[in-house]
């Protein structure tokens, strides 16, 4: 869980505006570091590149023995047959994209309205025993989450949440909340508390204070803390596996695994499938960029 | 307007820290009251409670005749400073300032008029229509000092509003509010821990330690006589000259020889330490009339003063404040001796001034 949210931070470094040979210091080890990062950036990228190529080439070339790397037709049917059905109408695929953006989103606007006024609570009272709250939310993320996919499989068909959105998106919120109030609570450290005490001392009540003070200086944090938040719930795949069956429930992801099996393989339509599967997650964190870093550093230097 | 009395002020938090301890205070109407003392000594604390920001956890807080004990912030009638000045980044200095107005409602006539008021007394005009962030620091807390005019308030509570400045504006901006202070006649409570600025600027000042009153007086009272000797040590700058002494012959006399005259009613059976401004003694040539040999260790060129940190034998180094003609090379062979009145005496056990 954690590793996706690293992922997403890693593969978008901040701009250095440094020049280049000073950075690396004198001319022959610019030289060096950037062939270096020059095949590393090539062996991260060339899935992605050749996920691209597959997703817009035409069937035979898909297949063909040696592998095309330029010379293929461009067609854009296997976008087509990700939205729609072979035999016209809706295809499963966009059904299982319909349920990505619903349970991803809802699982976030969840996480997000009950952590930040958590973070909140951390960050301004002083309540009881308060490091080991902290301690023991930020614990529910130390085990891997498959750990636990048995016990909430048994627990979600004794309630009836089996094969349900609302199933998923509780949970996804439920491992949401922890990261939430962890990454929000230094955004509002940030803010310094006296503008609510003057907000309070202008006539407000503490949560008006919050809500017409506090509130807006966190939504920059807010909306990186929800990217990362949203990304986790849009790339989850163990608990959407186990969890759905039905195709007006499961999520992109298993839907897109389970393009792959049976007798053929339509590797065009898988490529299509994840390009666009991919595409919201990079515009978000594109659009969120300055702040996901921010969001890593946060803390690092007292104001 | 209106004065301030606490009452047995007691806060403890939740994890066992007492941050003030039963602390009575007495604020005139129109005083400025300076709190002072070093991080932590719960100054801040008994400013939140008196705001309303805090609640305590026994005792009582009246602000004029009201018992404001239940009373949210808004409701006691009081402004407040902060450090880091707290103005809504997102609103210009207009707004900033007729912010607390509007929340409380009054019609926009008189909220210009008084948001021109306070802008006029201190000299905001140009900065009207900028916001927060294209302010300097000192023009930042000069608009937060005008938000807290507007309100009209019974008292004005400050905390620390000066410590974010840099040391020349610190000065100004004192001046400043003390010139305010003294125009509007407002009650102030000011909390610091900057001696210089408590010396200056309070009417009274109280010195807080460990969330307890160590000593309330005016700022000569507390510079003459320290009522302990953490006050002793806490104002002044070098601070008093902690120098052991015993009572023979009628007079106090240190173990090197210093001899000074004992206040009335001095108890013989205890420890006795005399504290001593680094005025109230005097370098001179060796062997000088009453004066003891001792030694210069080093010399501190102020410009106005020196300071010589002179070693005379005792337990620890006395500092000496002289004027700068007076020189001496350091190192040398001088003679020390005291010129100012009766010192203030403490007891060794209690910390306590004994007369």
């Amino acid at each position: 869980m954690a590793v996706s949210v690293d992922e997403a931070v890693s593969t978008r470094p901040a701009r250095d505006r440094t020049p280049l040979a000073r950075r690396f210091g004198g001319r022959g080890r610019s030289v060096l570091e950037v062939a270096l990062l020059t095949v590393l950036a090539v062996v991260m990228l060339f899935p992605v590149l050749w996920m691209i190529e597959t997703s817009i080439k035409e069937n035979r070339d898909v297949y063909a023995i040696p592998a095309k790397f330029f010379d293929f037709q461009v067609t854009l049917d296997h976008f087509k047959d990700v939205f729609v059905a072979s035999g016209g109408g809706r295809s499963t695929l966009s059904a299982a994209f319909l349920n990505s953006v619903v349970v991803a989103g809802a699982s976030t606007a969840l996480a997000t309205v009950l952590g930040v006024p958590a973070a909140w609570a951390y960050s301004r009272f002083a309540v009881k025993a308060k490091k080991d709250q902290l301690f023991f939310i930020l614990s529910t993320r130390f085990m891997p989450p498959v750990v636990v996919v048995i016990p909430i499989f048994l627990m979600y068909r004794q309630v009836g949440l089996i094969d349900t959105k609302l199933g998923l998106i509780l949970i996804y919120a439920a491992f949401n909340v922890p990261f939430t109030i962890w990454m929000m609570k230094g955004f509002v450290d940030e803010v310094p508390a006296e503008y609510e005490d003057a907000a309070m001392l202008d006539g407000y009540t503490r949560l008006q204070a919050f809500w017409r003070f506090t509130l807006p200086l966190l939504l920059p944090g807010i909306a990186a803390t929800a990217v990362f938040a949203l990304i986790f719930s849009w790339n989850e795949f163990v608990f959407a596996i186990f969890l759905t069956s039905s195709d007006s429930v499961r999520t992109a992801p298993p839907a897109i695994a389970g393009l792959i099996g049976g007798t053929t393989v339509d590797w065009g339509l898988v490529a299509a499938a994840s390009v666009v599967f991919a595409l919201p997650v990079l515009v978000f964190a594109y659009l969120v960029r300055k702040h996901l870093v921010a969001g890593v550093t946060l803390g690092a230097v007292r104001r | 307007m209106a004065g301030i009395e606490v009452t047995a002020l007691h806060k403890r938090y939740p994890d066992g820290t007492v941050a003030v301890d039963h602390v009575d205070l007495s604020i005139r109407d129109g005083e400025l009251f300076v709190m002072l003392g070093p991080s932590g000594c719960g100054k801040t604390t008994t400013l939140r409670a008196i705001a309303g920001l805090e609640r305590q956890t026994t005792g009582d807080i009246r602000i004029g005749d009201t018992l404001v004990n239940d009373l949210p912030p808004a409701e006691r009638d009081i402004a407040m400073v902060f450090q880091f000045y707290a103005l809504y980044p997102h609103l210009r200095t207009r707004d900033n300032l007729a912010f607390p107005l509007r929340a409380e409602g009054l019609p926009k006539a008189e909220v210009r008029e008084r948001v021109d008021e306070a802008a006029r007394l201190m000299r905001l005009g140009p900065l009207l229509d900028r916001r927060p962030r294209r302010l300097s620091g000192g023009e930042q807390q000069r608009v937060a000092l005008a938000r807290a005019l507007v309100r009209r308030p019974r008292a004005f509570l400050m905390d620390e509003p000066l410590t974010n400045l840099d040391a020349e504006l610190r000065a100004d901006m004192r001046t400043e509010i003390k010139h305010l202070q003294g125009e509007l006649g407002t009650t102030m409570v000011y909390v610091t821990h900057d001696q210089v600025e408590a010396m200056s600027l309070g009417h009274r000042i109280a010195i807080l330690n460990k969330g307890r009153v160590e000593q309330i007086g005016t700022p000569l009272e507390v510079y003459d006589r320290p009522a302990s000797l953490f006050c002793a040590a806490f104002i002044g700058s070098p601070p008093m000259n902690l120098i052991e002494v015993e009572v023979a012959d009628g007079k106090l006399r240190s173990k090197d020889g210093l001899v000074f005259t004992p206040p009335p009613g001095l108890p013989r059976d205890r420890r006795l330490v005399a504290g001593v401004r680094p005025e109230a003694l005097e370098v001179t040539e060796p062997g000088a009339e009453r004066s003891v040999p001792a030694r210069l260790v080093s010399a501190e060129w102020l410009g106005d003063e020196i300071i010589y940190v002179v070693d005379h034998g005792g337990r620890h180094d006395v500092r000496v404040r002289m004027p700068p003609t007076v020189r001496f090379a350091a190192d040398a062979p001088v003679g020390l001796r005291h010129i100012g009145g009766t010192p203030a005496v403490y007891d060794v056990s209690t910390e306590e001034l004994v007369a």
